[in-house]
């Protein structure tokens, strides 16, 4: 969290620190937040690196006052991941100051740089870089500063680590005697000298997180503990699921029910809003007792994912490429899919929204503040500088969830309200109603191999909604088409390579012969959709894992093996080989029926973390419920900047992709969603998760930074579908990969 | 109506209807952080604490139903220069992501180790099966219990 609350609305009423921060337009740009989004910022210094591209003025990430304390801004949010910790780390280390003299403000459209969304493994890359960069600069600064008051060369001072710079015969200077000759408003140097990685004081050190010791003792540590003076509780009133409404909610019954202040109605948009939260939450169970009526598109039926093949679509060519005729001695032809997924976050959405002065202060859990605040203000009617937005943390979303609408429909009430905050909060089966889910996708895959063993011929197709329908403007809020008058929908559009969208990690960082690749960009919606960790990198990996493995059998080669032949990353290779080397694979068990083990790798993104996963697992051929002994997992995420906190990333995504490879399906009838809690939207408990899981971190000094925030959701699935193969000899294509689906194949494999 | 209730050793009245959840008491009336709303059906743990020393869905708990028993949250255990050994072993295995889950996880886990304290691997796990984390913090959640626990790492799951 940013700020106690009092502080926050101080520097709201203040005004002055708003306008010390040089901040830049934003225009057309290149593919920060990983492409999801907006454009993102206009380049302005190519040259530089991370996001000083777009923000290159030093004093937008860093000043130093009088007394040497650091206030450094970073455009983006801690979501869970650990990312406040490691920028954190990232600029004390560059600054060579102690992060306990930095005060970090984070993703506020009033006070930081905009990097776009906190997405796509991208803020390491972005914002690391930048504030590495930025730091090194003001460190160079600060030297250059005390060297001309000491009448001594650069070259004789070093800083200290303690906010002091050093000459050789004991002269020193404090950071804020330099600081106080010094301007910050310059643009940065692109070649301003990087603290060397053997000298690192604080990155590359498992630096214990900020943001937890509130979380273990009940502190205010979420938007959801928020309470501003006057602050009332809003609940919405709604379908079942997005594409339905009420027909006859009982406004009158819910008026008159105890504490409520205000019942909001615009269009179909009904909110109620109560003194006390409770009442509201039963303002608005009263409300809701009303029939419903379909009003969105047709959800997908019986086909499931494969209804997505059967609508139209645009093709797109991933890659090409033509190696001559080549001979194959064995085929593999095969189709996965995966179906629609929640994001599931624990803590439904929430957002606390106040009109102030004819000024709109959302305080949301978006990934994306930067785009909110445009397109919230068109969405009530401000001007976007009469909006802002401060992030602050809720529960894990792990891409597009409901943040955003709840955020927006806080706005919406709270113009209602002027001068009362307003905290809105969605209920258990909103969120899992009308979140955007993660996207059913649908592969087909058609492989050979030549008397060589190695690929001939690789041709494969991914059909897909995008996975980017964040809000960029009002029409991107499921409520905007609600309320009158409303907005047009937002227009999808998939995010383009090299960031990829359905298409992400479709093009092999193997090296196959004869490829063809092609993305079936599918724009109608059978259901809600958007982000979700890994995009479509999750089935794409899963069904480019699988099909190697068939292969390799095929060819009698030991899947290790055969991927090595196929790889020319030598980084890749070594994490290959890590991962495996330490689980064991050249002694582990082989399929007996029951037990298996299973290998898959990827490079997310094909430029982000490296990441190779080996499982063990065992079936029980009774029921088809399957155990997972132990993990290895092997991941290279460049320079680390808190090793602990990559092994916490991947040691969740590898939880989280056993739980929708093994779990998690959407379902359906025809006129709603039917998951509705987590009965009827089972994920992984403590009984299922694996024996062991160890993540070996292959530390690459002075590499750049490479987000890992989403490298494991692809090879643990693929992984785990590799064992189930390797156990029971029978090849799973479509998850979730369920015990009555395990039961049903093991049975037809005789 | 009032009702007297004795939260992390102090006394409160407090004015609410009878059913009121518990979990409204005492992030409402009481401002306390704690217990986190997550489902309000009693499936995921977000919102535990610990009623008369046992663990309990106190978005389930009708505030007319709690009695004299004494409520604990985990607030109650101590604060960030006071941490109690489970917390404290929480912080030692950074054992949060976003930390969403956290307190109902350490309320669970606490319930077990006052009546229990030195349970085996498979008792946590058991014990622990009605809270969910998303996550995936599960790993860290084990070893922190296993920590005040002494349960050696590795014994079988
Ligand atoms: S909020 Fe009580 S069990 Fe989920
Ligand atoms: S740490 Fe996020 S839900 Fe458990």
């Amino acid at each position: 969290m940013n700020a106690p609350v009092l502080d926050r609305r101080k520097v709201l009423s203040g005004g002055a620190l708003v306008v010390a921060f040089a901040m830049t337009s934003r225009l057309l740009g290149d593919a920060v937040g990983g492409g999801e989004g907006g454009a993102g910022p206009k380049v302005v210094r190519p040259d530089l690196e991370g996001s000083l591209k777009t923000d290159p003025w030093l004093d937008a990430w860093i000043r130093i006052d009088a007394e040497g304390q650091a206030t450094v801004c970073s455009g983006k949010a801690e979501l869970g991941q650990g990312i406040r910790t490691a920028l954190l780390q990232v600029v004390a280390e560059e600054l060579d100051m102690p992060p306990a003299a930095i005060t970090f403000i984070t993703a506020d459209t009033g006070r930081t740089p905009d990097e776009g969304l906190t997405a796509g493994s991208h803020s390491m890359q972005d914002s690391g870089t930048a504030l590495a960069n930025a730091g090194a600069n003001v460190r160079m600064l600060l030297i250059g500063a005390a060297a001309k008051r000491l009448g001594i060369p650069v070259r004789e001072l070093d800083t200290t680590g303690d906010g002091h710079i050093a000459a050789r015969d004991g002269r020193r200077v404090s950071y804020g005697e330099a600081a106080r000759a010094l301007s910050l408003h310059v643009e940065a140097v692109a070649d301003a000298p990087r603290r060397s990685p053997q000298s690192y004081r604080t990155m590359n050190r498992d630096f214990r997180r900020v943001d937890i010791p509130a979380k273990l003792t009940g502190g205010e540590a979420y938007v959801q503990d928020m309470r501003l003076p006057g602050m009332v509780h809003a609940r919405v009133v709604r379908g079942p699921s997005y594409g339905t409404r009420l027909t006859a909610p009982d406004i009158a019954a819910a008026r008159k029910m105890p504490g409520v202040l205000r019942i909001i109605q615009n269009g179909q948009f009904l909110a109620i809003v109560a003194r006390k939260e409770w009442q509201a939450i039963q303002a608005m169970r009263v409300a809701q007792t009303s029939d419903y009526v379909k009003t969105g598109p047709d959800l997908p039926g019986e086909q499931g994912p494969r209804r997505l093949q059967s609508l139209a679509s645009r093709e797109i060519i991933v890659e090409q490429s033509d190696d001559g005729p080549k001979a194959s001695t064995r085929t593999f032809k095969g189709s996965f899919s995966r179906p629609w997924y929640s994001h599931g976050s624990i803590g439904p959405s929430c957002a606390v929204a106040h009109l102030h002065g004819g000024e709109l202060t959302i305080w949301s859990h978006s990934q994306g503040v930067f785009d909110m605040h445009r397109a919230t203000a068109e969405l009530v009617g401000l001007a976007p500088d009469k909006v802002r937005v401060i992030h602050t943390p809720s529960a894990g979303c792990y891409g597009h969830n409901g943040a955003d609408d709840a955020t927006a429909e806080a706005g919406l009430i709270a113009m209602q309200l002027p001068g009362v905050p307003v905290r809105l909060q969605w209920m258990r089966e909103q969120e899992f109603g009308w979140e955007p889910c993660g996207c059913g996708m649908v592969t087909q895959i058609e492989a050979s191999i030549g008397p060589d063993n190695k690929i001939a011929h690789w041709k494969y197709e991914v059909w897909s909604n995008s996975h980017n329908n964040r809000a960029v403007g009002a029409g991107g809020y499921a409520v905007a088409q609600e309320i009158v008058p409303g907005f047009p929908m937002q227009v999808p559009a998939p995010i383009p390579m090299p960031e990829g969208d359905g298409d992400r990690n479709a093009n092999p960082l193997y090296v196959f012969n004869n490829m063809d690749i092609r993305y079936h960009f599918v724009p109608e919606m059978p259901m809600r959709v958007s982000a979700l960790r890994s995009l479509g990198a999750h089935l794409n990996i899963f069904t480019m894992e699988a099909a190697l493995d068939e292969l390799a059998k095929a060819g009698g080669v030991d899947p290790l093996a055969f991927r090595l032949a196929h790889m020319q990353d030598e980084r890749a290779r070594a994490v290959m080989l890590r991962a495996t080397d330490a689980f064991g694979w050249s002694k582990r068990l082989r399929g007996d029926g029951r037990r298996g083990c299973g290998m898959a790798f990827a490079r997310y993104k094909n430029r982000g973390a490296y990441c190779a996963i080996a499982l063990e697992i065992e079936i029980e051929r009774e029921t088809g419920a399957i155990t997972i002994h132990r993990v290895n997992a092997a991941v290279d995420a460049g320079q680390p900047a808190n090793p602990n906190g990559i092994r916490n990333q991947i040691e969740g995504g590898i939880i989280q992709s056993l739980s929708w490879a093994i779990h998690e399906d959407m379902t359906y009838d025809t006129s709603k969603r039917t998951g509705f809690d987590w009965g009827t939207y089972p994920i992984l408990r403590f009984d299922q998760v694996p024996g062991s899981i160890d993540v070996d971190i292959v530390e690459s000094a002075g590499l750049p930074f490479l987000g890992a925030g989403e490298a494991a959701q692809g090879p643990t699935s693929a992984a785990l579908a590799n064992a189930i193969a390797d156990a029971a000899g029978v090849r799973l294509c479509d998850m979730p990969l369920t015990p009555a689906k395990v039961k049903a194949a093991i049975g037809n494999a005789g | 109506m009032t009702f007297e209730l004795t939260v992390n050793d102090k006394t409160h009245i407090v004015d609410a209807e009878a059913e009121t959840p518990l979990l409204y008491v005492l992030r409402g009336e009481l401002g306390l952080n704690g217990p986190k709303y997550g489902c309000g059906l009693g499936q995921c743990g977000a919102c535990t604490v610990q009623l008369g020393g046992k663990a309990v869905y106190s978005c389930l708990t009708p505030l007319i139903t709690v009695g004299e028993r004494e409520v604990r949250t985990v607030e109650g255990l101590g604060g960030v220069d006071s941490m109690n050994p489970l917390q404290q072993a929480f912080a030692d295995e950074q054992a949060a992501q976003c930390g969403y889950c956290i307190a109902g996880m350490i309320m669970r886990a606490q319930a077990l180790l006052d009546e229990n304290p030195h349970p085996t691997e498979a008792e946590i796990r058991s014990h622990m099966q009605p809270n969910l984390c998303r996550c995936g913090t599960h790993m860290r959640i084990l070893r922190a219990i296993r920590r005040v626990a002494a349960v050696p790492a590795g014994a079988a799951a």
